[in-house]
């Protein structure tokens, strides 16, 4: 039969292909209903939280943080309850990592505030000297994109039902209307940081990336 | 064509493939040295503002190697192998050498286009799979042609029976573009929102432990299917036309070829141990993973005994010296691995540094090594001119060796040290350690793998220099050379 094969490019293509895909029909199609589901009480990201995920991916985290806490005691007693299926529903992507050269911040949210982080991200060591983190200074300046955090809070509610509000429409007009709500809860946070070009800069309408990334960090919990 | 008259075949193609390896391998193993430093001396984080993080950097690093460098090997030789195991030309087919133009034209631009949105930010935070949806859409473009180019050869061929390297680089173009497809499933929110915000974010299909699942069905497989599968393909074709001794067993790279395709695609769940993926999927990733050491070896050791006997070239000649070495490095990664796969090992290693330091002696150590030594083997074929300096490839042989040895040793003992700190408990139960307190016990080790890295470079320039001076001043060569390469 093999001899036949490798003379027939076709079938043997084929047959590589099925013994191929065999393996992820069986591993990862019986868990797509099972595992979406969220847990009770699980709300979806708010905007800002959502700028700041995209912000999170944009400066690359994942690469020493991660995002799971596995169930053993000396993670649990370091970072707190072990991490649950459902809690990551809204996750597209999750973002685990692959890498704890930093510690894991799937529940930073219990343990670190806003003023912390503000310290932190400007220089890592004036909070942890032995830090080897690189400062984010940039995040303080660079404005977030807020409107591409909106359209995909209406992309994931049109396409994949997660549960917006009915103010979350396709269009300029729609996502005017919403944009107070996002500087709202910008100067929230901004109110409890002390650096002064972001206090300005959210007091105009601009929204430093500092803000919704340290957003994103208090809702992780 | 008269069937007895010698082929002359047409190595455009793999040539410019040739360049880009040589291209993407330094700048890859550049950048990955320089973060390898930063972990080591992080005020080497601000050299270019935001765009000099380690963290930026990372993805970088990780897409330049695979998708620049090892996916440019992979193209280079196939251009090669695939005429010469086939009996036929692509001077042979117009349209054939238009599509490889055409895919190395696009391949370009891809990759130039990867490096720019990469650096600017642009990623999917998916690993080895970070290209936003633009270029996702380039790269199966280019995937594309290359396999309109793989089954036009097959398809006006004069050698009925497929040779073994061919049946890996088809299972190459299957299995990427499979898994690449399904992994990179995503929305793009401006054309689903209406217009809004920035058009090159997206969506990923799957959300949290879905999408995990299928990035680390194609994480793993990633490496089964871009740095484990063609590789085999270059060593089953290099070996024997280098050593001029035939496959050891034929039967042997059977099993060892539909035995990987069977198992390696179970294993992907192992780098989910411990997550909240369910509990039998787990197990099948840590048993699969176990399993998947048989086929594995059975490649190696079959290429290993193809050199029966003939032991003595080892000596002679350092080409063959870089094949062997190859093999033997996939036979140490493929041990590795399953050892990591183990739940209860996993339960220390995974996060750790040990997990770049597998990674590392895969690529390293078999992965480029074999890649280098191909594209050594190439060159005297390809311009016609002996191979510049053997002195210089023995030299380069035993600086990157002793990289890789100072690479993964460092990562061993700096992972094992960190999983071991992170669990450390007092008398009362307590926590030993705070995190940072294990982070600053592996400056050592960083410094050494940084090291490690810079050796490494080094070897990859003196490559880069030899292939160099081999293209253009070498000695011309009047007839092609047989088996061994010629070299001064």
């Amino acid at each position: 039969m093999f001899h036949w094969l490798e003379k027939n490019p076709f079938f043997f293509a084929v047959g590589v292909f099925v013994v191929i895909a065999f393996a992820g029909l069986i591993e990862i199609l019986p868990n797509f209903a099972e595992a979406s589901r969220p847990v009770v009480g699980l709300k979806p990201y708010t905007v800002l939280e959502l700028a700041g995920k995209n912000i999170y991916k944009k400066d690359h985290c994942i690469a020493c943080h991660s995002q799971l806490i596995r169930p053993f005691k000396a993670e649990t007693d370091r970072y707190g309850q072990y991490s649950l299926s459902g809690e990551y529903a809204y996750d597209r992507p999750f973002l685990w990592g692959s890498k704890r050269t930093g510690p894991d911040l799937h529940r930073v949210g219990n343990y670190r505030t806003t003023d912390w982080h503000e310290n932190h991200m400007w220089d890592p060591k004036s909070v942890v000297p032995q830090s080897i983190m690189p400062a984010y200074k940039h995040q303080f300046t660079n404005i977030a994109d807020i409107e591409t955090a909106y359209a995909e809070a209406v992309t994931v509610k049109n396409i994949f039902g997660t549960p917006y509000g009915d103010e979350f429409q396709p269009t300029k007009e729609a996502w005017e209307a919403y944009r107070p709500t996002v500087l709202a809860e910008a100067k929230a946070i901004a109110d409890d940081m002390k650096n002064k070009d972001v206090k300005e800069a959210v007091a105009n309408g601009q929204i430093p990336e500092i803000v919704a990334m340290i957003a994103y960090l208090n809702r992780l919990k | 064509m008269q069937s007895n008259a010698a082929l002359e075949y047409d190595y455009s193609v793999a040539k410019l493939f040739t360049y880009t390896t040589i291209l993407f391998g330094f700048l890859g193993m550049l950048i990955g040295t320089l973060i390898a430093a930063q972990l080591a001396f992080p005020e080497l984080n601000y050299l270019m503002g935001e765009y000099g993080t380690f963290s930026r950097l990372r993805p970088l690093h990780t897409n330049i190697v695979v998708y620049g460098f090892t996916v440019s090997g992979v193209f280079a030789t196939f251009y090669y192998s695939a005429q010469r195991v086939l009996k036929v030309s692509m001077a042979e087919s117009k349209f054939l050498m238009f599509v490889g133009k055409l895919q190395f034209v696009l391949y370009v631009i891809l990759a130039l286009a990867m490096v720019v949105s990469l650096l600017m930010g642009f990623s999917s935070s998916k690993e080895y799979a970070e290209m936003e949806w633009p270029l996702d859409v380039l790269t199966v473009l280019v995937w594309v042609l290359w396999g309109v180019a793989m089954f036009g050869l097959i398809g006006i061929r004069r050698e009925k029976s497929l040779y073994i390297s061919l049946w890996y680089f088809i299972a190459c173009f299957l299995g990427v573009a499979m898994l690449y497809l399904f992994n990179n499933m995503e929305v793009p929110t401006y054309l689903a929102s209406g217009g809004l915000g920035n058009i090159m974010h997206s969506v990923s299909m799957y959300a949290g432990t879905n999408d995990a699942l299928v990035q680390w069905w194609w994480g793993h497989n990633a490496v089964a299917f871009v740095f484990t599968v063609p590789i085999i393909a270059m060593i089953y074709y290099f070996l024997p036309k280098e050593s001029g001794q035939a496959i050891y067993s034929y039967k042997l790279s059977l099993l060892s070829f539909w035995g990987l395709m069977f198992v390696y695609l179970w294993a992907g769940s192992h780098h989910l141990l411990w997550s909240t993926v369910p509990d039998w999927m787990q197990s099948m990733g840590s048993i699969f993973s176990v399993v998947l050491i048989l086929p594995s070896w059975g490649s190696a050791i079959n290429m290993l005994l193809t050199m029966k006997g003939e032991w003595n070239q080892l000596t002679e000649n350092p080409l063959i010296k870089f094949m062997v070495l190859a093999s033997t490095f996939y036979m140490l990664s493929t041990l590795e691995g399953p050892i990591q796969a183990i739940k209860s090992v996993n339960a220390i290693a995974h996060f750790t540094d040990w997990i770049p330091g597998h990674v590392h002696d895969g690529v390293l150590g078999w992965v480029a090594f074999m890649i280098m030594a191909s594209l050594f083997h190439m060159a005297p074929r390809m311009y016609k001119r002996e191979i510049y300096s053997k002195k210089l490839m023995e030299a380069q042989f035993w600086l990157q060796i002793t990289a890789v040895v100072l690479y993964f040793t460092s990562m061993w003992i700096a992972g094992i040290t960190q999983g071991m700190m992170w669990r450390a408990v007092d008398e009362y139960g307590n926590l030993m350690y705070s995190f940072i307190d294990t982070v600053a016990v592996l400056n050592p080790y960083y410094t050494i793998r940084a090291l490690a890295g810079v050796l490494y470079l080094t070897g990859f320039l003196m490559f880069a220099y030899n292939m160099y001076k081999t293209m253009t001043i070498s000695r011309k060569l009047e007839v092609e050379p047989q088996f061994r390469s010629p070299m001064a």
